[in-house]
C-alpha cells in the first residue's frame, strides 16, 4: 500500500491537483472535479485553498460548486452511487433497484451510510436509456442492473473493493442500424488531407452546398455559423464540440464518442481550419467521465500521426489541437452559451444574446459550438462531397439522423436513418407493439399519439434532436412519464429566469392535482394560457420546460379529460388548519385563533 | 350607467405591482374617469364597502390573513385578477417552500439570525392579533378561482392598462411576447 499517499495531507493533495490545471477560472471545473473525486466532496478548506491559488473570490467558487449536482459540499461516501431516475429507468424497474440499494447499503437515497462508506443519490438521465436501470458509481457505469447484482455490488463496496473490481460495470453501444455516418470508409488522415488542401472558404462552401443543419436540435445552418464566426476580427477563435447530451433519452453522442471518436475529432479539425481556430474543446457531460482514457488515447494517436498539433494534418501554418473539458452535472449546459460559461469555470447559466457565441463566445472570443453528430457529418461531407450528402434525406433536411431509441420496444439502441422516415417506419424497425405514445426529441420535444405516427422525421415536419422514447399501453402516461419529465425540468432549471424556475412548479402542482382526481377543466385552460409566459425564458430549454404537459394536453386530451371532475366549478385542495399547524406549534398558539 | 368598481390588495408581495399601477402616470386620471376605486392601498380605503366588478390581487398567500382577504375579494369581486409573479407563482416569498420548514424560518428570523440581539428568552411572536404563518407560500389560484393572470415582476404599467381597459370595454386583448417582463 502506498503509505506516502495516505499520509499526504489534504492541503498538499489539493495543491497538487491545482498544479496540474490552469491556474485561472478556466481551470476551475477541472480542479473542483478532481478534488471531488479525490475526497468525495469539496470542503470549505478546499474552497479556501483553491480561491487563494487561482485568485478567485471564495463566493465565486461557491457559486460554481453549488451549481453542479456531481459536485458536493458535504461528503458523498467513499463509494458514491448515482442511480438514474429518468422516466425510462422507471419503466425498466428502477424503483426496485433503488429499494435494493437502500436495503443493502442501510441508508436512504439522498444520504450517506453512517460509516461514510456508501452514498446513494438520484441523478437525471445518464445517457444509458437503452440499458436501464443504470447507475454511475465513482465514474464507472453499471447497466441493466438486477437486484442480485446490487447485492453483489454493495457487498463488494462494504469489503472495500477497488472500483474496477465491482462486479458488472460496462456499457454497450447497441448500434443496430448503422448508416453513412457510422460506417467507416476512409482513414482519418485521408479525410483531413482532402479538407486542408482546399482553402477555408472552400470548405465552408462545401458544407453550405451540403445544406448541413446542426444536429443538436435547433437545426441552424452549420456553414452560416462558421461564416459568421470567421467574419469576426479576433486574435483567437475557438471550436467547441457540444457533447453535453443531457436531453433524457438521447445517447447517440455517447456511442459516437465510443465508436467513432476519430471521425468526430476530424470534424473538429476541419471546423477549426474553416473558422481559423487553433484550439478545439470537446465539452463532455460528467456522466461520460469514464471515457477519458479512451478519448485521450485517440487524441494522442492523432498527435503522433501528425493530425493534431503543429502543422496539423501536415498543413503548414495550421496549428490545431483538441482538449477535453468536463461539466459537473447540469442539463442546461447543453445550451451553447451556458456550456461556454461552464467551460470558463462559472455557473452554467445561459447568456443574454446578442452577442451570440460566434461574435463573443469562450473568453469573449468568436466561438463556434457544434454538436457531435454535426461534426461527424462535416467529416463525411468533406470525404464524399456535398452532392453525395444532399442526395440523402429530403429537400430541406439533407443527410441522415442518428436516433437514440429507448423505452417499450424490442430493440432499443442507435438507428441511423435518412431524414424522411415516418414514426411508423421507426416503430417497425425497433419492434414496438401496442404503442400508446412516442416522445420525440426528449422531454423538451413533443409527445405524439398514434394518429400522428405517419408524420415524417424532417425539419419540414417533425424535427428531432434524436431522442425517441416509446411508451406502450401498459404505462400511465401522465404519472410515469409526464410527471417525471416535469420533475426533471424543475430540478434542472438553472434558476435564472422566473417562469422556468417557478412556473414549472405550478405546472407540476396542477398535474398532481389532476392525478389525485381533483382536476377541473379550468386547470387545463390555465396551464395552456401560461404557455406564453414560458416563452420569455432566456434559453430554449427553459422555453420548452412545460412541453411535457402542454404537448400531452394537446395530443392526449381524452387522457386528461377522463381524470377531470365535471361536477364542480372550482376545487381547492388547500386546508387552512393543516397549513397553520406547524407555525402554531412553534409559537405556542391555538390554531384558529388570531388573524381575525 | 354606473362606473365599474375596482378594488385592489397586496398580500405577500412587495407592493411592486401597485407601484406599477402608479406607473400609469397621467393615465391614472383617465382611469378614474373610467372606473371608481373601492378598497385599495392607492386611495387608502381599508375595507370593501360594496360588491366590485374587478378585483386585482398582488402577492401570494403566506399567512392566514392573506387567505381571509383573498377569499373576501373572491366573494365580492365579479372578476378576480392575479397580478404579478407572487400572486401567480408565489414569487420570492415562496423561496422558502421546500427549502426550509416554517419552524426553521421562525428560528432563523427571531432567534438565530446574527441581527437578533434582544431575544434572550428565545421567544417567537405569538400575539393573538398576529396572523398565523402558513406552511408554504401559496399562489392565489390554489386558494380561490382566479379569472385572469397578469404575469410579470412587476407587470409593466402598459400591460396593466391594457388589461383594465380590455376588461372594462369587454374587448379581447392580445398578449405579445414583449409584454412579459420579470425581475
Amino acid at each position: 500500500m502506498n503509505n506516502l499517499k495516505i499520509r499526504q495531507t489534504e492541503s498538499a493533495a489539493i495543491a497538487a491537483i491545482i498544479a496540474s490545471h490552469n491556474k485561472d477560472s478556466t481551470g476551475l471545473m477541472d480542479i473542483l472535479i478532481d478534488v471531488q473525486e479525490r475526497f468525495r466532496f469539496v470542503s470549505k478548506k478546499a474552497v479556501n485553498i483553491i480561491a487563494e491559488a487561482i485568485s478567485i473570490p471564495i463566493s465565486e467558487i461557491e457559486q460554481t460548486l453549488s451549481f453542479y449536482h456531481f459536485l458536493s459540499r458535504t461528503p458523498t461516501g467513499r463509494y458514491t452511487v448515482y442511480l438514474n431516475n429518468s422516466a425510462v429507468a422507471g419503466m425498466m424497474g428502477r424503483d426496485k433497484i433503488a429499494r435494493a440499494f437502500e436495503k443493502e447499503a442501510g441508508c436512504k437515497f439522498g444520504t450517506v451510510s453512517e460509516d461514510g462508506n456508501i452514498g446513494l443519490f438520484n441523478t437525471p438521465c445518464i445517457g444509458m436509456n437503452d440499458q436501464e436501470p443504470s447507475a454511475i458509481i465513482n465514474q464507472r457505469v453499471f447497466t441493466r442492473l438486477s437486484g442480485e447484482q446490487v447485492i453483489k455490488i454493495v457487498r463488494a463496496m462494504k469489503n472495500g473493493a477497488a472500483i474496477d473490481d465491482l462486479p458488472g460495470s460496462g456499457v454497450q453501444s447497441n448500434i443496430i442500424r448503422p448508416g453513412p455516418i457510422l460506417t467507416i470508409e476512409a482513414p482519418t488522415a485521408e479525410i483531413l488531407e482532402k479538407s486542408v488542401c482546399r482553402g477555408p472558404d472552400d470548405v465552408i462552401a462545401e458544407v453550405r452546398a451540403a445544406n448541413l443543419r446542426g444536429r443538436g436540435g435547433a437545426g441552424f445552418l452549420t456553414a452560416m455559423k462558421w461564416q459568421l464566426c470567421r467574419a469576426v476580427e479576433a486574435e483567437r477563435r475557438y471550436i467547441f464540440c457540444n457533447a453535453d447530451e443531457g436531453e433524457p433519452g438521447t445517447f447517440k453522442d455517447r456511442v459516437i464518442l465510443t465508436e467513432r471518436s476519430e471521425l468526430l475529432f476530424a470534424g473538429m479539425v476541419i471546423a477549426g481550419y474553416a473558422i481559423g481556430a487553433a484550439e478545439g474543446v470537446l465539452y463532455l457531460r460528467y456522466e461520460y467521465k469514464y471515457m477519458t482514457e479512451h478519448l485521450e488515447n485517440v487524441l494522442r494517436q492523432m498527435r503522433e500521426a501528425g493530425l493534431l498539433g503543429r502543422a496539423a494534418a501536415s498543413k503548414k501554418g495550421f496549428d490545431f489541437d483538441i482538449r477535453l473539458q468536463f461539466g459537473g452535472g447540469s442539463y442546461v449546459c447543453g445550451e451553447e452559451s451556458a456550456l461556454l460559461e461552464s467551460a470558463e469555470g462559472k455557473r452554467g447559466e445561459p447568456r443574454d444574446r446578442p452577442p451570440f457565441p460566434v461574435e463573443k463566445g469562450y473568453l469573449q472570443q468568436p466561438t463556434v459550438v457544434n454538436n457531435v453528430e454535426t461534426l461527424c457529418a462535416v467529416a463525411k461531407i468533406m470525404l464524399k462531397g456535398a452532392d453525395w450528402y444532399r442526395a440523402l434525406g429530403t429537400a430541406q433536411s439533407t443527410g441522415t439522423k442518428l436516433l437514440s431509441v429507448s423505452g417499450d420496444c424490442g430493440r432499443p439502441g442507435i438507428y441511423e436513418i435518412e431524414w424522411g422516415f415516418t414514426v411508423n417506419d421507426i416503430l417497425r424497425l425497433v419492434d414496438a407493439k401496442d404503442v400508446q405514445a412516442v416522445q420525440v426529441s426528449g422531454p423538451s420535444g413533443t409527445c405524439i399519439a398514434p394518429k400522428e405516427f405517419n408524420r415524417r422525421l424532417a425539419y419540414e415536419d417533425l424535427a428531432t434532436g434524436g431522442s425517441m422514447i416509446v411508451i406502450d399501453n401498459r404505462r400511465d402516461l401522465l404519472k410515469d412519464v409526464v410527471l417525471n419529465f416535469t420533475d426533471f425540468f424543475i430540478s434542472e432549471s438553472c434558476g435564472s429566469c422566473v417562469p422556468c424556475r417557478a412556473m414549472t412548479i405550478q405546472y407540476k402542482k396542477k398535474l398532481e392535482k389532476i392525478l389525485r382526481g381533483n382536476g377541473i377543466g379550468a386547470d387545463i385552460d390555465q396551464m395552456l394560457s401560461w404557455e406564453k409566459v414560458m416563452r420569455v425564458n432566456r434559453c430554449g430549454l427553459g422555453q420548452t420546460a412545460a412541453n411535457p404537459i402542454l404537448s400531452t394536453i394537446r395530443n392526449f386530451s381524452k387522457l386528461y379529460n377522463s381524470r377531470l371532475r365535471g361536477d364542480i366549478e372550482f376545487v381547492s385542495e388547500f386546508d387552512l388548519s393543516a397549513a397553520v399547524r406547524e407555525s402554531c406549534q412553534v409559537s405556542n398558539r391555538v390554531p384558529g385563533s388570531g388573524g381575525k | 350607467m354606473n362606473k365599474p368598481l375596482i378594488a385592489t390588495a397586496s398580500l405577500a408581495g412587495c407592493f411592486g405591482c401597485h407601484m406599477s399601477i402608479m406607473d400609469l402616470d397621467d393615465r391614472i386620471m383617465q382611469l378614474i374617469e373610467l372606473v371608481e376605486f373601492n378598497k385599495s392601498p392607492i386611495n387608502d380605503i381599508k375595507e370593501l364597502s360594496k360588491e366590485c366588478d374587478i378585483g386585482l390581487i398582488e402577492g401570494g398567500c403566506a399567512n392566514s390573513d392573506n387567505i381571509r382577504l383573498l377569499k373576501e375579494f373572491r366573494k365580492n369581486c365579479r372578476v378576480l385578477v392575479a397580478v404579478g409573479e407572487c400572486a401567480i407563482m408565489g414569487g420570492l416569498p415562496a423561496m422558502r417552500n421546500n427549502n426550509a420548514s416554517i419552524s426553521e424560518c421562525l428560528q432563523e428570523a427571531y432567534i438565530d439570525c446574527v441581527s437578533v440581539q434582544t431575544n434572550d428568552e428565545g421567544l417567537i411572536p405569538n400575539d393573538e392579533e398576529l396572523p398565523m404563518l402558513l406552511d408554504q407560500v401559496y399562489p392565489c389560484h390554489e386558494i380561490v378561482k382566479i379569472d385572469y393572470f397578469i404575469p410579470g415582476c412587476a407587470p409593466r404599467a402598459d400591460l396593466i392598462w391594457d388589461v383594465l381597459t380590455a376588461l372594462i370595454s369587454g374587448k379581447k386583448m392580445e398578449l405579445s411576447y414583449e409584454c412579459f417582463k420579470f425581475d
